[in-house]
């Protein structure tokens, strides 16, 4: 995964963290201006040190310093929300935010379906061992 | 100084009785987290006039029969159980006050013969059946819902409190 124009990143560390963008274009060693697009998710274009991203392996097909609506373009073309929600990173994100949700109840409700779980596997692996 | 001090005016300030959290409503699920019940899920069936709470186990599903509680020593689920069939208005603290017994004041009072057990009256095992008779019927209709009230809470490694959604 190269940092290139085109690039979609995940912001980890700042206000914007947790935000999907896109590199712009590259300031130096250590910045590079990044676009959400403001229209798709508020994220302005902006200047942001790269120890703040962490790259995907999304790209898009943009030229450095590409405006608004030619970004729009590229953007929607790549389906860049369908490809980032079907890759199991985003999953994982998803899947640790609902078990913080979890009520009490939903917890018991959990450790239930794990045991339940947990003896189909075992009866079945006792039979296996046994032959 | 020269004059004497004034006389002290009467206490006026009486503590009131604490204010219900947001998050209890009739039907609650609570926690208690201390006292001879602590780690037990039960339900919260109204706030007495002192303030404390009124819970029932129900008794048949883990053993806790109606009692009163200190709302600081409670966590409140967000679970709810329906208990608009319970009629839980004849209960009061006088319903649950100890019955005084005269202090004995001979030299071996102290270490007398045990303490009167009280003995369990028909009446609190009826009152605990009519009550819990309706909440079970709704406990019934929620899946899961009676192993849930019979399980105890207990923190596991890793789980914070502050950072757990109840």
């Amino acid at each position: 995964r190269l940092v290139e124009a085109g690039r979609v990143c995940l912001v980890n560390f700042g206000p914007l963290v947790g935000k999907l963008v896109v590199i712009v274009n590259v300031v130096d060693g250590k910045r590079v201006l990044v676009d959400g697009p403001s229209t798709v998710n508020g994220v302005p274009r902006q200047i942001m040190p790269l120890a703040r991203l962490s790259l995907t392996i999304i790209k898009i097909d943009i030229e450095p310093g590409s405006r608004l609506p030619t970004l729009m373009k590229a953007y929607k073309a790549a389906d860049v929300q369908k490809q980032w929600a079907e890759s199991s990173w985003a999953k994982g994100i998803a899947k640790k935010a609902a078990k913080t949700k979890l009520s009490d109840f939903d917890r018991f409700k959990v450790m239930v379906a794990r045991k339940t779980r947990a003896r189909v596997v075992n009866t079945h692996m006792k039979k296996m061992l046994k032959k | 100084p020269a004059e004497d001090p004034p006389p002290l005016s009467p206490r006026r300030n009486v503590a009131k009785p604490a204010k219900l959290r947001e998050s209890i409503t009739p039907g609650t699920v609570l926690i208690l987290l201390s006292g001879r019940f602590r780690g037990k899920r039960v339900v919260f069936l109204k706030q007495l006039e002192s303030g404390l709470l009124l819970v029932t186990g129900p008794y048949k599903i883990n053993g806790v029969p109606l009692r009163r509680i200190n709302q600081a020593f409670v966590i409140a689920t967000s679970t709810k159980v329906d208990v608009s069939g319970a009629d839980v208005k004849k209960f009061n603290d006088a319903y649950f006050a100890r019955p005084k017994t005269k202090a004995t004041k001979s030299a071996d009072g102290f270490f007398a013969a045990e303490s009167q057990k009280q003995e369990l009256s028909a009446d609190r095992i009826a009152d605990q059946k009519a009550v819990d008779a309706k909440i079970l019927d709704a406990v019934k209709k929620v899946e899961f819902m009676k192993p849930y009230l019979n399980s105890r809470f207990s923190l596991s490694k890793g789980q914070q409190p502050h950072a757990m959604v109840f």
